[in-house]
């Protein structure tokens, strides 16, 4: 994918809050007054799910943007996820930390053996089995007897954080969802700017030449799958806790596609788009949602939109405007 | 990647390595029991022959639906997501040839044609995919052809987007119950074949898919045209370069490819009910076959769908909960045994 960073000239001595450039700084400034306003201004658990899917499409991001790894399949860990979480908290009474954490871990797991596989090929094959091999874990799940099958697992507790707080007040919840959301996003950002990130964009910019310099290319891409796919599990499982529930459209194709848009609409390679990309998107989905089938053609028309014109997405060209990455 | 029949010397090798499976596997199926393979492997006729005719069907499909993304994809180097969407508006086209006063009903009250207008089944399987076939057309020409210069991903993304749009709108238009398209009447009916009964629908689906992978790979591989096609999969510049209007051939292709999977989904009607989601029931499928099969072979593309088709009605005979799985775990074996495919190149 065309590169939308690397717009700023290094300068002698950049302003880095850690690690966060200046117009960075400023935009987690914005984030994190967002998030602290949130719920007195909006419905938590609405809340709740952008942060939820916000974290899943920088997970997504870390690959596509970073890599240039298109994972099509990325619900598979996702629901994966939420499956994982939801059963450990329901029948096992684990407390939710632990449960979002097996959750990550289980997304993880799922992600070696699919990225290991997938890593055999590159570009659109890469996509492609991807896609397939999420596609064969849909039906497993399907046929799976924890999953519960068509019904999903429901009523899931929310438990008490430690054993000592109850999450089920909104509030409660909401705390604990905006700390794993800016806990994985700052380890996101730690991971793409750490020395293991300046070579994941070596490997995006030009792999044969990242091959040649010594690198193992695939081990680097594996980890970086890996981590990808433990964020995704920990995004799922953290939904499954908020809404009580873990089901079949959280492992379908139709959620890895979503994913896919709200990276591309925020900016494939931006630290922030893809949670501004998350937010506009449920945002649209829940302002559509008495619209049945409009909803589909609307994802669709954005998709073809951003292709077509906007292909920095929104925050690809904001950054493009002030000239900086964001 | 290009549409040319790699010759002989990829093949036998993969050959190998399927039989070598396939080997492991009857051997690990007479080991789990202390009965013998004979006894094991037995079901009633009518079961395991009507299971492979079914599987056998969903297999033509694959090898339509294959070979049109393998031809679309050695010209345009896009993976065409919309080709799920093409082949329900194929089933869609038909049903709408036919019956037009329920659906222009639902446009606006009262208005209808007369009932000469209605085409039936046979005029329908030409003028379906010619329908749609233009529609491809001018999908290539306005939106698809904007993105050659960009990264191939940017093709997948679009033409899935594509594909929600179209799903969408016929969701939206004629709800996800689906419709009933009644086999024609001059194919109706079955013959009783000794070992199983055939309903006669089926046979022709087999006979008339297997005839349009031939005359595709005919007219790729053996005529004027074809040798056109291959050419300028290898080096569009210098067959511009010679005269040939490569752009013009491009949108043509694509045309031919989504033709391709409406002539399919004409087919497909009667068997299955038209709905809006048949197309993308199939597609993540048929990309299981593709990566199996890889894409640098016509004739790959169409034995791959038709074998694995086999394959998929046989685990549903022996290993029923399988068999939504079977291809995707071939696909497995395949990456790890032979990455590029069992008729690719190594890319």
């Amino acid at each position: 994918m065309d590169g939308t960073t690397g717009l700023a000239l290094p300068r002698a001595r950049p302003f880095t809050l850690l690690g966060f450039s200046l117009a960075q700084a400023v935009a987690l400034l914005i984030l994190l007054v967002c998030i602290a306003a949130g719920p007195f201004l909006i419905y938590p658990v609405f809340l709740m799910k952008m942060l939820c899917f916000a974290l899943f499409a920088c997970a997504f991001n870390l690959l596509i943007g970073f890599v240039g790894l298109m994972s099509f399949g990325h619900a598979a860990y996702f629901g994966m996820g939420a499956y994982v979480t939801a059963w450990t908290a329901k029948t096992l009474h684990v407390t939710p930390e632990i449960a979002i954490l097996l959750g990550g871990v289980a997304g993880a797991a799922l992600g070696t053996v699919f990225g290991w596989l997938a890593i055999r090929r590159q570009g659109l094959y890469f996509a492609m089995i991807t896609l397939a091999l999420a596609q064969m874990n849909y039906f497993f799940c399907l046929q799976a007897p924890f999953t519960g099958g068509e019904d999903g697992i429901q009523q899931v507790p929310r438990g008490a954080l430690f054993g000592l707080v109850r999450l089920d007040p909104d509030l409660a919840m909401y705390t604990v969802v905006a700390a794993v959301f800016l806990i994985c996003f700052l380890l996101i950002h730690r991971i793409v700017h750490s020395p293991f990130g300046q070579v994941l964009k070596a490997i995006r910019e030009n792999e044969p030449r990242a091959v040649s310099l010594g690198y193992r290319v695939d081990d680097y891409k594996l980890v970086a799958f890996i981590l990808s796919t433990f964020i995704a599990g920990i995004a799922g499982g953290t939904k499954s806790l908020v809404f009580g529930i873990a089901t079949l459209t959280d492992v379908n194709y139709a959620m890895s596609g979503e994913v896919v848009l709200m990276a591309l609409l925020g900016g494939l390679g931006t630290i922030f788009g893809p949670v501004v990309g998350a937010g506009v998107i449920v945002w649209t989905e829940s302002a559509l949602s008495g619209a049945g089938s409009w909803v589909t053609v609307t994802q669709g028309v954005i998709f073809v939109a951003c292709v077509l014109a906007f292909r920095r997405g929104i925050i690809g060209e904001l950054a493009a405007l002030i000239r900086r990455p964001l | 990647m290009s549409v040319t029949t790699s010759s002989a010397p990829a093949i036998p090798r993969s050959w190998l390595i399927g039989g070598g499976v396939a080997v492991a596997l009857l051997a690990a199926l007479a080991l789990i029991g202390p009965v013998t393979i004979g006894q094991f492997l037995y079901r009633p006729p009518q079961l395991l022959y009507g299971q492979l005719l079914l599987g056998l069907i969903n297999g033509a499909f694959y090898a339509l639906l294959s070979l049109g993304l393998a031809v679309i994809f050695g010209m345009l180097n896009i993976i065409n997501f919309a080709h799920g969407a093409l082949f329900m508006m194929g089933a869609f086209a038909a049903w709408m040839l036919l019956s037009p006063n329920l659906w222009l009903g639902m446009i606006s009250p009262g208005l209808t044609v007369p009932a000469w207008l209605s085409l039936g089944y046979w005029p329908a399987l030409v003028v379906a995919p010619l329908l749609v076939g233009a529609i491809g057309l001018v999908l290539e020409k306005f939106v698809i052809s904007r993105l050659y210069k960009l990264d191939h991903l940017y093709g997948l993304l679009l033409t899935f987007g594509l594909a929600l749009i179209i799903e969408g709108l016929a969701r939206n238009a004629f709800g996800s119950s689906g419709m009933p398209y009644r086999v024609p009447d001059s194919l109706a009916g079955g013959v009783n074949l000794g070992f199983m009964f055939m309903p006669i629908y089926r046979g022709w689906v087999l006979v008339a898919a297997a005839a349009m992978c031939l005359v595709t790979w005919l007219l790729i591989e053996k005529t004027q045209l074809g040798a056109r096609l291959r050419a300028a999969t290898e080096n569009p510049g210098l067959v511009q370069a010679f005269g040939v209007n490569v752009p013009r051939m491009i949108s043509l292709t694509y045309a031919g490819g989504v033709a391709l999977a409406a002539f399919a989904g004409v087919l497909a009607a009667p068997i299955y009910s038209v709905n809006p989601n048949m197309g993308s029931n199939f597609i993540i499928t048929v990309f299981a076959v593709v990566v199996i099969g890889g894409m640098g072979s016509i004739l790959g593309s169409i034995l791959t769908g038709f074998g694995l088709g086999i394959l998929e009605g046989l685990t549903k005979v022996y290993y029923p909960q399988g068999s939504a799985t079977v291809i995707f775990v071939v696909m497995v074996i395949v990456l790890l045994a032979r990455p590029a495919g069992l008729f690719g190149k190594a890319v």
